[in-house]
């Protein structure tokens, strides 16, 4: 058991947490921050996996960068939809 | 009737993490040594540092991209805030804060300016120095010191586009195909889109709190 794949591993369990709690029944906030622990959980495993062998991958590196600022965005793009959506509620 | 599809959703999530545990314990070595062909043509990037060789350089694409993505995001999320007639700095701030939000944000800026020439040969680079950035005008902005942008002003939006814009001209100036620079002017093209980079998406990651803002006091 290296590191990296340690770090893997609870990609995967970040990864069943944030879905779980996007599917279960809840407020649309706990979907959105699910949907981000989700997205965490598939970084690590990308990164984590990446290094199970010792040394450090590059690539992954780039593109799991690349991917959190997209979740960022996707994030806020989600809120201000939920937001419109409560005011539109009231 | 409502703890069934519970239990149901509960046991899908254990097989679906059993089911994915034993895959990446599994999981063979990758066939292509990547680390390897990376340090390899390190030297031709332009760059020092190999992840941002592989963001600005071998897989430049993805950046471009993801640059295209976030200025949809923002176009979003300014669709769908709300316009309203006044967007004045609140009256009633924190004297405190507002001193404290002054001296930090010019840090915050030189800050992020070490970051974008540190990216060239350690971590750094155009996405960390642009947090920084948008960190800096986000602190400005609950400090009551910038106003939210309901419609953002055509320098703003200028700006928003301004790194875009300059990663294609320098993608379109590339001989042969996209996004192939010439080895021994990589390094200043590199550095040119992400001084580009930094700024805009510097503006469009504050402009996607400052747009969600305005939106907020429209209710």
């Amino acid at each position: 058991m290296t590191p990296g794949l340690l770090y893997a591993l609870a990609g995967v369990a970040l990864f069943v947490l944030g879905l779980g709690a996007m599917l279960l029944p809840g407020p649309v906030l706990r979907r959105i921050l699910g949907f981000n622990v989700m997205g965490s959980g598939a970084f690590l495993v990308l990164v984590g996996l990446a290094q199970r062998a010792g040394g450090v991958d590059p690539v992954p590196q780039a593109m799991v960068l690349t991917g959190i600022v997209v979740a960022l965005a996707a994030t806020a793009l989600a809120l201000a939809l939920a937001r419109r959506q409560e005011q539109a509620d009231d | 009737m409502k703890a069934l599809p519970r239990l149901a959703i509960l046991l899908f999530l254990l097989a679906l993490a059993a089911a994915l545990v034993r895959a990446v314990l599994d999981l063979p070595p990758p066939a292509v040594d990547l680390p390897a062909a990376v340090a390899a043509n390190l030297g031709k990037s332009g760059v020092e540092h190999p992840v941002t060789a592989v963001l600005l350089n071998f897989r430049g694409y993805d950046t471009l991209l993801e640059v295209a993505v976030l200025l949809i995001a923002l176009l979003g999320v300014v669709a769908v805030a709300r316009p309203t007639p006044q967007h004045q700095a609140k009256d009633d701030a924190n004297p405190v804060l507002q001193t404290l939000a002054r001296l930090l944000a010019p840090l915050l800026v030189l800050a992020a300016g070490y970051l974008l020439w540190a990216g060239g040969h350690r971590p750094g680079g155009a996405f960390q120095a642009a947090a920084l950035l948008a960190g800096a005008v986000v602190l400005l902005r609950l400090a009551g010191l910038l106003p939210a942008w309901p419609r953002p002003h055509w320098v703003l939006r200028l700006g928003v586009v301004l790194g875009l814009f300059v990663f294609l001209g320098v993608a379109a100036l590339g001989q042969g195909a996209l996004l192939t620079y010439p080895p021994e002017l990589a390094g200043a093209l590199i550095l040119l889109i992400e001084a580009g980079l930094t700024l805009s998406l510097g503006l469009i990651l504050a402009g996607l709190f400052l747009a969600f803002a305005a939106h907020r006091e429209a209710s």
